[in-house]
């Protein structure tokens, strides 16, 4: 019961919302250049769906690359900085430089840079925008581990990899996770971003900007509703992932679903 | 203020020797001198309680005796070693004062962890950790995660733990503080067989009067500010692997309390209001 009202109430929610709209434009006669009406959306996502996915595939995979090497990057440099002290003093600055700077101010840059048919620049911009916010998640969760841990593994004469493998990273694993779901959307907005600052065409941000250039307003708002798609696939691949990754996730009772009560 | 020990301890083999160890800590608000001048010696499958007010460095000396800090001066050997060639040498199990156990690992696997970093072979490991539960009595709870079980519990699967390597020095601080008095008394009766059956000597961190009476060979009294021994108690109630219950109704057990009490209030005249 529970269980179905969490799962229902959104819905319900979001078709009454499609329904208003629908109402307010049809009945209330909204311009279409104003706000195009849903099923004028789902029609031209319709007759455009080849270019649709299409779009979305470049658009995903450029977020993708970077948002995977960003957070490499991200996590193996937050590990040298929880080893070393000047590690931490070098990157501390630099991240924290990166963090205020608007990743997507250097698309131009780096679109002309890299020429203009190469998507390199975008899965830079991508990985970029992961690396800040895996860093600074991954840096305090490796941070983690409790003092009673750390002397048993001294006490233990554990190398620094065992340590590393045994209890930094599982102690910083919800840090991660946190870290990467943060950045999963930050890199499919990056990416789209990119797009509407040169570079070739044929992402899904460049066919937004180019349909709302033409005044073809629906189609716009089409590749719009396949960006936030792409951007609940990041989502919901993360949410996924660290669900998979949580060792207690498969303990024994298991009642309900989602919460496991311990009976004793 | 040293008391040296009364049995002779250089004709058998000495587990753990220290000589006017020291330790100081450097603080924001000055030197704390946790431990002055405490020698103390231990041999080879004896029991020794160290008992004494809160802060009087009971847990430092147990962490000087386990190479997690080293003393400022003085002399500690373990075995002969010092602390820590016996430390890689795993010469000894420890038991914390908090369980410490790694939450996301289950039951066996927090007992399987010491041999797993030391390579011992996956079957081998199922098996010493079945018998480990066995043992401290939780052999059903083998695939739970820490957080399902009792603070009795996850100290008893720590205990466990320190057994897991077979070592031949225990050092416990205080790990029966989270159990009810039944399976306190349960746990030291139980401590008592391991003990005997594994020869181990233990050096045991208690607040408890009667149990580290019902425990040891001989019980040391710590006086804190600084923290010295102030007096090494023998324990003539017999062979500890000879104990059982029926020795907490002996008049001699009431009597070694009496002498173990006044000893600890003898050593601190003043009280406990002398926080700086
Ligand atoms: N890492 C440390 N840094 C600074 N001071 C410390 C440190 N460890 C211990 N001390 C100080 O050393 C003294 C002895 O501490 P210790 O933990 O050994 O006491 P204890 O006898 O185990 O007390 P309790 O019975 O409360 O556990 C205390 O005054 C404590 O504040
Ligand atoms: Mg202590």
């Amino acid at each position: 019961m529970t269980r179905a009202t969490r799962v229902a109430a959104p819905l319900l929610l979001g078709l009454a919302v499609l329904v208003g709209w629908q109402l307010v434009v049809s009945v209330g006669g909204v311009d279409d250049y104003l706000l195009p009406s849903p099923l004028a959306i789902v029609a031209e996502m319709g007759e455009f769906l080849p270019t649709l996915l299409g779009s979305a595939g470049i658009t995903g995979t450029n977020a993708l690359v970077g948002l995977v090497l960003g957070t490499l990057v991200g996590i193996l440099l937050a590990l040298a900085a929880s080893f070393s002290r000047t590690v931490d003093a070098l990157a501390a600055p630099v991240v924290a430089a990166l963090a205020v700077v608007p990743i997507v101010a250097l698309a131009p840059v780096l679109n002309s840079m890299y020429g203009a048919d190469s998507e390199f620049g975008r899965r830079a911009i991508a990985g970029l925008a992961t690396f800040v916010p895996v860093f600074v998640n991954a840096l305090r969760g490796f941070r983690q581990a409790r003092p009673v841990h750390r002397d048993l593994m001294h006490v233990y004469a554990a190398s620094r990899w065992q340590t590393t493998l045994r209890l930094t990273l599982p102690a910083a694993r919800p840090f991660l996770f946190t870290g990467i779901r943060i950045a999963s959307s930050l890199a499919v907005i990056s990416a789209l971003v990119a797009e509407y600052f040169g570079g070739p065409r044929g992402g899904l941000g460049g066919l937004i900007s180019t349909s709302a250039a033409s005044s073809a307003y629906p189609r716009a708002w089409a590749y719009v509703v396949g960006a936030i798609v792409l951007g609940l696939v990041f989502y919901v691949a993360t949410a996924l992932a660290e669900r998979l990754a949580d060792p207690m996730s498969s303990r024994p009772p298991r009642a309900g679903g989602t919460t496991s009560t311990t009976t004793q | 203020m040293t008391t040296t020990m009364t049995t002779d301890a250089t004709a058998t083999r000495v587990a753990v020797r220290a000589a006017s160890v020291t330790k100081t800590f450097d603080t924001r608000g000055g030197i704390v001198t946790a431990l002055q001048d405490v020698s103390l010696d231990v041999a080879a499958g004896e029991f020794v309680s160290l008992i004494g007010p809160s802060g009087c460095g009971k847990s430092t000396l147990l962490r000087l005796i386990a190479d997690l800090e080293t003393p400022t001066s003085g002399e500690l050997s373990i075995f002969g070693k010092t602390a820590e060639r016996a430390r890689l040498d795993q010469d000894y199990g420890i038991a914390f004062q908090q369980a410490g156990l790694l939450p996301w690992r289950t039951i066996a696997g927090n007992i399987e962890l010491p041999l797993e970093l030391h390579g011992v072979p996956k079957a081998e490991r199922r098996a010493r950790a079945t018998e480990l539960l066995e043992l401290v009595g939780l052999g059903d709870l083998a695939g739970r995660f820490p957080d399902q079980l009792s603070g009795g519990q996850q100290q008893r699967v720590a205990i466990a733990r320190a057994l897991a390597e077979r070592p031949s020095l225990l050092l416990m601080d205080e790990p029966f503080g989270a159990l009810d008095e039944m399976t306190r008394e349960y746990m030291q009766t139980e401590l008592l067989r391991i003990c005997a059956e594994t020869q181990a000597a233990v050096v045991f961190v208690t607040h408890s009067i009667p149990e580290a009476v019902f425990l040891s060979d001989r019980v040391v009294v710590m006086s804190p500010r600084p923290g010295r021994i102030a007096e090494v108690l023998p324990m003539r109630l017999g062979a500890t692997s000879g104990r059982a219950d029926d020795l907490r109704e002996d008049p001699r057990f009431f009597e070694m309390v009496t002498a173990v009490r006044e000893s600890l209030h003898g050593g601190a005249p003043s009280g406990r209001g002398e926080d700086r």
